[in-house]
């Protein structure tokens, strides 16, 4: 099964499980629970289902194209069912046997793994899925989000797209993998991976960075203010977690500075979580 | 009375191993608190919490249970009220007295409940009292807590449904098997026996003596390396549990042994595997939770991950590389240990003066100086278990001498094997507890963030075990005496008595005190000891009536001829004898004056009417009390029958 099939055969069958897909979030976000379909969507009693593929950028973990496993951006596709239905296990089970894995000649395992995004004063309790030794899905029941208390628990589902595209094609390295029958990904992805790793650990204009920062965490606590637009504010929640994402992989932030600017980024995605609870 | 079986199933989403041993001894307790007495079996898979219970009787005891009313003095009112509730008349109401004034009381008869009642009503209580080290809610915030979250639910009791409710699961009497293999769609239970069955015939092996002997079994023949945490995991990961062999590229056996054996361990849970002269083998065993692999599509995946974190732990080892330890030492400004006790820079220039002060040898001082060094390598960011081992393995690998590597190597473990190691792992803790003192962030209770008392039980194994006579800084003096009576009682298994008795001898060497524990432990069976030991708790109590707190000597002349000057004179043969010899000698040398000092209390009057004989008397036996009591304070032995 080639990259572009599995996406569309997940997609198809959480389509059938009543999410709505939702395209990619078109700013920068370090993990698909970032986005506001995820963020902000599992706030209040409200329920939702929705599935999409994000593209996970992660700055330091750009390798130049040079490591088979590791990759500046990665994809996830994620998925939020709010509240988690009783057989939720049995549904993502299912979904592994809809993309061709036959469960009973593999080996799957759920193993302890709580999530924490201390950014957004996010947490829950949860487990890394092993499938033969190799972790293809964090699977959370979100108990907390922008520090507040969940009042309906929804289940998140998080898919490594690569790792599992990997796993099916049988390849060591991500850049073998079929994307299409045309297509590898290193023919579509490699040179971004080159380029942005240059750009993340020798290119960025750390003093640019800095300002940028301050702008938008400016821009975001005018929005809070003002009230009107949380959903503009967090856009620019997101603009600051991918800034510092990005001195920090060009080594500009110290020890000191770190726990600060992260409890900057934090009170501000705690200000958008109640905003967006308040609003009618 | 009649009594029948109870069963309990909690059928529970994937709970994480390290957590079913308590929960499971949790359980039996909070049982045990309702139903006093009964025999409990206690089973566990990643997805089921049973309980088999033999023989609860039908109904509890019809018991009597004595009511207190309202004060008699509050009048006959209140005596007619109270007679009304206990449906009984005025006249049948008893008088108690109390420290509080007289009361009305009734005895009244409470008929024992039904079982299926009591069970009813804890069930709940029971399941979502055990205590789980991180809980989560399911069904939102009001509702309950739990490790994850609970599917179903069997509660039988003689073979009927025990009703109750968690979270909108009611209980019944169906059980679920492996969540991949199971034939049935459900299992309907009659009693454990039918469960323990059913739950078979559907690739569930609920008793974990019987997983652990399968997962043994099907790991053979590969010579798998024991790891008795590694199987408790896995016994408790799985549900029907075998084993595979896998093989790796022997080239990756250039790579240091231990970073192989912590990728398959702690990584991956597989075993490593040894060859037959018990070196590292190309292989590894896994263990699936299904019961077989055919075609070998899982040792395939397994082959494929692993072969994939062996190439990451090359790209590290070798991009470390590039960047020698020495020229980290630097970096180490930009890792920081504590906010307020700075980065490991400055921990780093602490540790290597301590070691200078400590007396440690110039390796020594080169050890500190690195140890802290590899905390800037990607290889130890990606394994932080190995913290110290990597930077021993580079410093080798970058050629420091084996005095300095295998300082930093080991200065992470209890006690490492090289004096070098020992001082730098001394000096490491005792700056950390320092710091952490300084700060005023000691543990309190069950709070130890910041594992001081691992330190502090460090310092002292490493004192005791590796004879260091160094002294504790004053301020960290309490707290590292408290880890040593622990090491003391549990480690070396000494009596408390004894340990007491060492230590409050004075314990500036704590190296010292292990060699005087150890003396008193091998004298205290023999026949003079623990009456000796009476004879000084009673010096001790005749000094203390007497207020005696002079340290003046007695003269020896002015001693009454016969058993005071006697004991005088055997005392200080003892005390010449015993100069210079160990402890073990001097103690028994110091027995041996039993007979003496019980002939001296015997025939003596120590509070003698005579002031200037008394005094001296007492001078006497302070001073004999003092000299004696170097090696052991003999009054803290506890003597067997004395109150």
């Amino acid at each position: 099964m080639n990259f572009q099939d599995l996406v569309f055969e997940l997609k198809r069958y959480w389509a059938r499980q009543g999410c709505l897909i939702q395209e990619p979030y078109d700013v920068e976000v370090g993990a698909g629970t970032m986005c506001p379909e995820t963020f902000l969507r599992v706030l209040g009693p409200q329920p939702y289902r929705v599935a999409y593929v994000q593209p996970s950028r992660r700055p330091a973990d750009g390798r130049y194209g040079d490591n088979p496993n590791r990759l500046y951006k990665h994809m996830q596709l994620q998925v939020i069912l709010k509240p988690a239905p009783d057989d939720v296990v049995e549904l993502y089970l299912k979904s592994l046997e809809a993309i061709g894995i036959d469960l009973k000649r593999h080996d799957l395992k759920l193993e302890e793994d709580n999530w924490e995004a201390p950014t957004l004063g996010a947490w829950g309790i949860g487990w890394q899925v092993m499938l033969d030794g190799l972790e293809i899905t964090q699977f959370t029941y979100f108990q907390q989000c922008g520090g507040l208390e969940l009042a309906v628990v929804p289940a998140e589902l998080t898919y490594g797209l690569e790792r599992i595209a990997a796993f099916l094609q049988d390849v060591d390295s991500v850049y073998d993998l079929r994307w299409n029958d045309q297509w590898s990904y290193r023919a579509v992805r490699f040179q971004e991976e080159l380029q942005f790793s240059r750009y993340n650990f020798e290119k960025a204009d750390v003093a640019g960075l800095r300002a940028t920062l301050d702008l938008y965490e400016a821009e975001c606590r005018r929005l809070l203010e003002d009230g009107a637009a949380p959903l503009a504010a967090y856009d620019q929640v997101l603009k600051c977690s991918h800034l510092f994402n990005l001195l920090d992989s060009r080594g500009a932030i110290s020890v000191t500075e770190r726990a600060a600017v992260i409890a900057r980024v934090r009170a501000l995605a705690v200000g958008v979580a109640q905003a967006w609870v308040k609003q009618p | 009375m009649k009594a029948r079986d109870f069963l309990l199933e909690v059928g529970v989403e994937e709970i994480p191993d390290r957590m079913i041993g308590a929960a499971l001894e949790d359980s039996r307790r909070l049982f045990l608190e309702v139903f006093p007495g009964i025999e409990v079996e206690t089973h566990a898979t990643p997805r089921r919490l049973v309980l088999a219970v033999r023989q609860i009787p039908v109904k509890e005891p019809d018991r009597r249970e004595v009511v207190t009313g309202p004060p008699v003095s509050a009048g006959e009112n209140a005596a007619a009220g109270f007679a009304r509730k206990m449906g009984v008349e005025v006249g049948q109401l008893k008088r108690a007295k109390t420290p509080k004034g007289e009361y009305y009381s009734y005895k009244r008869k409470v008929k024992g409940r039904r079982t299926p009642d009591v069970l009813s009503e804890n069930l709940p209580k029971i399941i979502l009292g055990i205590a789980w080290p991180k809980a989560m809610t399911w069904a939102g915030g009001s509702g309950p807590r739990f490790i994850r979250p609970i599917r179903w639910l069997v509660a039988l009791y003689g073979g009927k449904v025990v009703p109750f409710e968690i979270a909108g699961v009611k209980s019944d009497r169906y059980s679920y098997g492996h969540r991949r293999l199971a034939a049935e769609r459900r299992i309907r239970v009659a009693d454990f026996e039918s469960l323990r069955e059913g739950l078979r015939r559907n690739f569930v092996l609920l008793d974990r003596e019987e997983r652990r002997r399968r997962i043994l079994e099907t790991a053979q023949p590969a010579r798998v390396r024991p790891n008795e945490a590694l199987l408790d995991a896995l016994i408790n990961l799985t549900e029907y549990p075998t084993a595979i062999a896998g093989r790796f590229d022997s080239e990756f056996l250039s790579l240091p042994e231990e970073v192989l054996v912590t990728v398959m361990q702690h990584h991956q849970k597989y075993f490593s595997v040894e060859d037959e002269a018990g070196r590292l083998a190309p292989q590894f065993v896994a263990v699936m939770n299904i019961d077989a692999d055919p075609d070998g599509a899982v040792r395939h995946g397994h082959e494929r991950v692993l072969r994939a974190r062996f190439n990451d732990a090359r790209f590290f080892w070798e991009t470390d590389q590039k960047r020698p330890l020495a020229a980290r030492v630097d970096d180490l400004r930009q890792v920081s240990f504590h906010a307020k006790l700075g980065s490991y820079y400055e921990k780093t220039q602490r540790n290597m003066e301590r070691v200078k002060q400590l007396g440690g040898s110039a390796a020594a001082v080169r050890a500190a100086e690195l140890a802290k060094c590899d905390l800037t390598t990607e290889l130890v960011k990606e394994f932080t278990e190995l913290e110290g081992v990597v930077g021993g393995l580079y410093a080798r690998a970058q050629g420091e001498p084996e005095a300095v590597w295998g300082a930093i190597y080991d200065h992470h473990e209890p006690v490492p094997r090289t004096v070098e190691g020992q001082i730098v792992a001394l000096a490491d803790r005792l700056d950390t507890l320092e710091g952490f003192f300084r700060l005023g962030l000691m543990p309190t209770g069950s709070k130890d963030p910041f594992a001081l008392r691992r330190a502090a039980f460090g310092v002292v194994r490493i004192l005791v075990e590796g004879r260091h006579a160094f002294a504790i800084p004053p301020e960290l003096r309490e707290f590292v005496l408290e880890r040593a009576r622990h090491y003391f009682r549990e480690v070396r298994g000494h009596r408390y008595d004894e340990v007491n008795a060492v230590l409050a001898a004075g314990w500036d060497s704590l190296t010292d005190a292990a060699d005087r524990l150890e003396a008193v432990s091998q004298v205290r069976p023999t026949d003079n000891f623990e009456p000796l030991a009476a004879s000084f708790k009673r010096i001790r109590n005749i000094l203390r009536q007497a207020n005696w707190d002079s340290d003046a000597a007695a003269q020896p002349d002015d001693l009454e001829p016969g058993p005071e000057r006697e004991l005088y004179d055997a005392a200080q043969n003892v005390s010449q004898r015993t100069r210079g010899v160990g402890y073990r000698e001097a103690l028994e040398g110091i027995a041996s004056l039993r007979p003496r000092v019980d002939l001296f209390f015997d025939k003596v009057l120590v509070m003698s009417p005579d002031e200037h004989l008394r005094r001296n008397r007492l001078a006497f036996l302070s001073q004999m009390l003092r000299e004696f009591s170097t090696i052991a304070e003999f009054s803290e032995i506890v003597i067997p029958g004395e109150s």
